[in-house]
């Protein structure tokens, strides 16, 4: 997962400004961090109703891979979107964006979803994993090992939504049988019908991760 | 890129009703539905209100009387894994358990699940059909596969959902929380058949909020299962389906909750073949017997005449299972 460690170094949140992470973070010329308000994470006394008027960015705190972000959202963004283009965090793909083909499938407090049906505001104070964080270290974490060993993937396009997909079902049921694995991964299309070495990588990262 | 809209996020439901009286307010329960209606301009909204905040409204919890409440914002995989609802409701569960793909039943809830809209592809199309306030159903005329068999009448969808059938079958009831107040009603009138009012699949006025799914008390001997065929696998909407909700005395068929999902435009319950299956030993003779009345009176549109035999083949395996 080379692209994946790429996109963890190229990320500084702290103010890194490699080309990505400032083509990202677009905050001062569009709109100005005056305006920028963090509307959604509730100050001390919550009001009964949050609210983010049409259009307008606020500052929303994201907590992906286990490192806080700060990035300006308006009502409208996915969370795809804004960890893709405001984030820097590639691996995680669009595809159908309607819940079709998983792609974009990342965990949100450790259970797989779809990150295109989900806006980035709903995402707010929850933990968000994608491809990037299965990395322990410089390593491949167990589920991406095994589907390179298992050869699960051609042009690789859905991987990272099958990986993701694969580690939401493990931490679920460490130890699947093939059944589960066909059907705990049947929210994620593979094009190139890579789906025999997809379940026998599955199977696979379960050894892997009981083995750690 | 969606369209742009307001968002709010209400921490009552009281809040969440005043939100969405507003003219162009939608609710957002997992939004896996609303988001793809947005997406594809099927309709669209000047406020998301979101009902995450609501936490009233997640979980599911036994009732004095022996039956469940399930919170409106509990996830289809919640309702599918609950050892509880397995073992006293079970079509129910397995209604959720065959809804979407994993990370949709992780996202989407139970409210959701039963007023999320119709999937005829015209309807998410780009055409003005007669469901979006337009002059002509596109499907009488054009492709209509995955069209009803029954109750189509200027609008010939199917009802989407696999949980609705099931809580038709077992009786169950909603509660619905609006500017005048509460009420409560039974599931199967939730839903609008299309010659009531085609542009619209429940009764819910604007404002109202679906706050909770009560489940009665399972029978005594009660039996179930939600039988859904589709072209795949898993992921797939229904082509046919059945909910049974049986309860067996002494050999014989104390009460049937018998409903049909994916033919009509609402689940569609099947009263004369209750009424057959009540007080008989459930046999393949009678198995047969019901199947067969069960699609009687189905109108095929030009290329859905496979659904006859499909629910009919249904029906019988699932009465057979239970026997
Ligand atoms: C690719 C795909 C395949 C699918 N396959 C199936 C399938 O096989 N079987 C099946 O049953 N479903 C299927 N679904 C539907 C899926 O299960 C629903 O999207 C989901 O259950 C809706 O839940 P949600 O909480 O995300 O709803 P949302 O998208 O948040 O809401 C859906 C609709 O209901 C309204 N709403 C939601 N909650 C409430 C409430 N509490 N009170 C009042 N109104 C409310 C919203 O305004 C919206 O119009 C599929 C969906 C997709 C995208
Ligand atoms: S079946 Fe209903 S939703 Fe589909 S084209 Fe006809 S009117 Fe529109
Ligand atoms: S891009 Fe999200 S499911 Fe296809
Ligand atoms: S490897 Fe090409 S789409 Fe799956």
């Amino acid at each position: 997962m080379a692209d994946g460690k790429d996109d963890r170094n190229d990320l500084d949140t702290n103010g890194g400004v490699s080309r990505r992470g400032f083509l990202g973070s677009v905050v001062p010329a569009a709109v100005g961090v005056a305006v920028a308000r963090e509307a959604l994470s509730a100050p001390a006394a919550a009001p009964a109703v949050a609210e983010l008027p049409a259009g307008e960015p606020a500052k929303l705190t994201l907590v992906v891979n286990g490192r806080t972000h700060k990035v300006l959202v308006e009502p409208r963004d996915t969370l795809l979107s804004v960890l893709r283009e405001k984030l820097g965090l590639t691996g995680t793909k669009p595809g159908c964006e309607r819940g079709e083909c998983g792609a974009c499938t990342v965990l949100i407090d450790g259970v797989a979803r779809y990150s295109c049906l989900t806006l980035a505001l709903e995402a707010d104070g929850k933990k968000v994993t994608t491809v990037e964080g299965l990395m322990e270290g410089e390593e491949l974490g167990p589920v991406q090992k095994a589907f390179v060993e298992e050869d699960a993937f051609q042009c690789g396009y859905c991987t990272p939504g099958q990986v993701m997909a694969a580690e939401g079902l493990l931490r679920e049921n460490p130890e699947p049988g093939l059944d589960e694995i066909r059907h705990g991964m049947s929210g994620n299309l593979c094009r190139c019908g890579a789906y025999a070495h997809i379940f026998k990588a599955v199977d696979k990262a379960a050894r892997f991760r009981k083995e750690r | 890129m969606l369209p742009s809209f307001r968002y709010v996020r209400p921490r009552t439901v009281s809040e969440a009703v005043k939100a969405l009286a507003a003219e162009g307010a939608r609710a957002h329960a997992g939004g896996t539905d609303l988001l793809g209606c947005l997406r594809d301009g099927v309709f669209d909204a000047k406020s998301v209100v979101s009902l995450s905040g609501l936490d009233d409204l997640k979980g599911i919890s036994p009732t004095k009387d022996g039956g469940l409440k399930i919170g409106a914002l509990t996830t289809l995989a919640e309702v599918a894994r609950h050892p509880g609802i397995a073992k006293g409701w079970p079509a129910l569960a397995q209604g959720a358990a065959a809804a979407a793909s994993p990370q949709l039943r992780n996202q989407g809830t139970l409210g959701g699940n039963l007023c999320q809209r119709p999937r005829c592809w015209y309807f998410r199309g780009d055409f003005d059909c007669a469901r979006k306030g337009g002059e002509i159903c596109y499907a009488v005329e054009g492709e209509n596969t995955y069209h009803a068999i029954f109750g189509g009448s200027g609008c010939f969808i199917v009802h989407p959902s696999d949980t609705a059938s099931p809580l038709v079958a077992l009786r169950a009831t909603v509660k619905v929380v609006g500017p005048k107040g509460a009420r409560s009603l039974p599931v199967e009138k939730l839903f609008v058949l299309p010659a009531v009012d085609h542009t619209r699949e429940t009764i819910l006025a604007p404002g109202e909020v679906l706050t909770e799914v009560l489940l009665p008390p399972p029978l005594e001997g009660a039996k179930g299962l939600y039988r859904k065929v589709r072209s795949r696998g898993a992921w797939d909407f229904a082509l046919g389906g059945v909910a049974l909700a049986l309860s067996v005395k002494d050999g014989k068929v104390a009460s049937a909750g018998v409903v049909l999902s994916g033919v009509a435009p609402t689940p569609w319950r099947v009263p004369e073949v209750e009424k057959l299956l009540v007080g008989k030993a459930l046999d393949a003779k009678l198995a047969a017997e019901a199947a067969e009345l069960a699609v009687k009176g189905a109108e095929p549109m030009s290329g859905n005449d496979y659904k006859v035999p499909l629910v009919k083949g249904a029906v019988e395996e699932a009465l057979l299972a239970l026997a």
